[in-house]
């Protein structure tokens, strides 16, 4: 299934999965998908998410606890959780979100084939460089998976070139430096960024880090082709109790849609 | 088994036989690039090595000395023990060799903010050190169960002027540590420079570092030279991260004859979360940047550890080690807490110097060793730090008032 995004501007909802359990994020992600989430990124929690900020430190550290109701998260849950979306929602695009380790431990080949076999059309992997991917691209592509990489404001052209070269799907832009989080106002690096990546390549580009409110998401379809909103959802979801979640988190989606009127 | 050579040409790319590497967000490669040339740079410049060698002599101590343990040699009955004193430098420790050249680095570098993180809080208080020397700021990130545990090299560092910020996610020890920094980085990443503490990390972290505490081993094996006429026997050096390990080991690499000996911290015992001993442990796998003996669970996720020694309390280890490992270059073992306990009060005993905890571990490994070697054997322990700051656990654990 290729990614597509269908919304003006699109949508990537991050989700952690297992936060706080395997079968609220199934809920949540149904919910987020009815309510026009072009993409659902399901993460794989990990013991030390050193790209994250307290939010989403906290969503991992929920998904990994380990006790007599609910066991740790795996890497072989989130891909059993990516098969039933798949079945349930054959058009919203899937994307697996983790860091390497999670990955390397399971067996890149393994993951690579159980991923094409729960119906995953993209991967994106946190601490992974294309400069590190070569086994891993090759594998992807052996599968069908299509390889995300990040760009970041820091990278010189020569840079966004090479990730412009290995990417399908799409290219996450992230739109400032530093941690994932919820932001109050949106950075001008973001813009600058994307104009520079259309350079090298003609897929569709996503912004996130920081975009938190119907706001930042009218802002970043104004330059972007979608937004990726972690935070922000992670953050309801902490707020809600799991039997709420799924509707907040269905409002919370609907309401980014909603054309802001004031203060523009 | 991998040649030197080969090993030494594969740093080239960031990578030790199969291990090392960059995993990195994205946002830190055009950072960690600008090193890599800075450093290249500052190599070939005899300015950079003449300021550098002059603070190393005039400022940290250098050379240290290679003392010869007399008593201690004559109560084991074996081996000649000489220790390599690098805990006679100033602030204490090794890691100070480091620091004064990463901050010479970052002072090219324009980068007037330094970030570090600390275990035992060694590096911590040099990276404070040489950012007073330097006139830089100083944010160093340290675990909260760390800054409990050392809490003297806390006031130190606050002293110097540096800002310490707890850390109370995970463990909260080293690695905790780690992560924090590593997210400050990526946020101030235009105007600070991290100065990581050891072999640890991405390219080029792990062979720079490397090259910054080679003088230990280029220094100790001169010594001997001079001293016995021959080379010893076996290096014996304490491994957290492993730069005082890898330090003492570098020259000594093409010398087939040497045994390097690197000793983990073996903790309270065996089980998953009560050590840090990644050799027998661990897995290879990806953590803080780096591919390396992490210990790890089935599924990926980072273990808790646990030694009686900040510095060695620590999930992964330099990936430089884990080739030498591998290769069977070098060898890998560990010492409990209560060995390491005891090796700080033998040595206190006999020869009046206190060993940090950490190097402690080493000197445990040497009491096992040298008895069970002959007169004519030499070991140089790396006595990589002094026990000062230690005094708050040793008080606890020997039960010290009026025993």
């Amino acid at each position: 299934m290729p990614i597509r995004f269908a919304g003006k501007p699109g949508l990537v909802a991050y989700l952690t999965a297992g936060d706080p359990d395997l079968k609220t994020t199934h809920q949540i992600a149904l919910a987020a998908i009815d309510a026009g989430a072009d993409v659902i990124e399901l993460g794989v929690p990990f013991s030390d998410p050193l790209a994250d900020g307290p939010v989403i430190q906290r969503a991992s550290e929920r998904a990994l606890l380990n006790g007599p109701s609910k066991p740790a998260t795996r890497l072989v849950d989130v891909l059993g959780l990516a098969a039933e979306l798949r079945k349930e929602r054959p058009d919203a695009g899937l994307v697996i979100f983790s860091y390497y380790n999670p990955v390397l431990r399971f067996g890149l080949e393994r993951f690579c084939a159980e991923a094409e076999a729960a119906g995953v059309d993209g991967v994106l992997v946190t601490d992974l460089i294309v400069e590190e991917a070569g086994e891993y691209l090759a594998l992807l592509e052996r599968h069908h998976l299509a390889p995300i990489f990040l760009a970041a404001p820091t990278s010189p052209d020569a840079r966004l070139e090479r990730i412009g070269a290995v990417s399908k799907g799409f290219v996450y832009a992230i739109s400032r430096l530093g941690i994932t989080g919820i932001r109050t106002t949106l950075a001008s690096d973001a813009k600058q960024l994307v104009d520079r990546l259309r350079r090298y390549t003609p897929l569709p580009i996503a912004v996130g880090f920081g975009v938190s409110n119907a706001e930042h998401f009218a802002a970043v379809g104004e330059f972007a082709d979608a937004a990726v909103i972690g935070s922000a959802i992670v953050q309801l979801i902490e707020e809600s109790t799991p039997e709420e979640a799924p509707s907040s988190i269905a409002r919370f989606i609907r309401g980014l849609r909603t054309p802001v009127l004031q203060a523009r | 088994m991998s040649t030197v050579t080969e090993i030494a040409a594969k740093t080239v790319s960031g990578r030790f036989g199969a291990y090392g590497g960059r995993y990195v967000p994205e946002t830190l490669v055009a950072a960690l690039d600008e090193l890599d040339h800075a450093y290249a740079e500052a190599q070939a410049d005899p300015e950079f090595h003449a300021r550098l060698d002059s603070l190393l002599r005039d400022y940290a101590g250098r050379p240290t000395p290679l003392y010869f343990a007399a008593r201690l040699t004559e109560s084991l009955g074996g081996a000649k023990i000489y220790l390599k004193r690098e805990d006679l430098l100033h602030t204490g420790a090794h890691k100070i060799n480091n620091c004064i050249g990463q901050g010479l680095l970052a002072q090219r570098m324009g980068k007037r903010r330094i970030i570090a993180e600390t275990g035992a809080g060694q590096h911590g208080v040099a990276t404070a050190t040489v950012c007073a020397l330097l006139g830089m700021e100083c944010v160093v990130y340290m675990g909260e169960e760390d800054m409990r545990r050392q809490e003297l090299n806390v006031y130190r560092m606050r002293l110097l002027g540096a800002e310490v910020r707890g850390v109370s996610s995970g463990s909260k020890t080293l690695k905790d540590a780690i992560n924090e920094a590593m997210r400050d980085w990526v946020t101030n990443v235009r105007t600070t420079h991290y100065l990581l503490g050891s072999v640890l990390g991405a390219h080029p972290y792990p062979a720079m570092v490397r090259d910054f505490q080679r003088v230990i081993s280029q220094e100790a094996r001169a010594q001997i030279l001079e001293k016995e006429g021959r080379l010893p026997s076996a290096i014996i050096a304490c491994v957290g991260g492993g730069s005082n390990a890898i330090g003492a080991f570098y020259e000594f690499i093409p010398d087939a004859s040497v045994r390097l000996i690197g000793v983990e911290a073996g903790g309270r015992g065996t089980g998953l979360g009560d050590h840090a001993a990644r050799f027998s442990g661990g897995t290879p796998g990806v953590l803080q940047g780096t591919y390396s003996y992490v210990l790890q669970d089935e599924n990926g996720q980072v273990s808790l550890t646990h030694s009686v020694s900040a510095g060695l309390d620590y999930a992964s280890v330099g990936p430089e080690h884990a080739a030498l490992h591998d290769s069977g270059r070098a060898e890998y073992i560990s010492a409990s807490d209560q060995a390491a306990l005891d090796a700080t009060v033998r040595l206190a005993r006999t020869e009046g110097i206190l060993p940090a905890l950490e190097s402690a571990h080493a000197v445990a490994e040497c009491l096992r060793l040298a008895p069970t070697l002959s007169r004519h054997d030499i070991l140089v322990v790396n006595l990589s730090g002094r026990g000062d700051k230690d005094m708050g656990i040793l008080s606890r654990e020997l039960n010290l008032k009026g025993a």
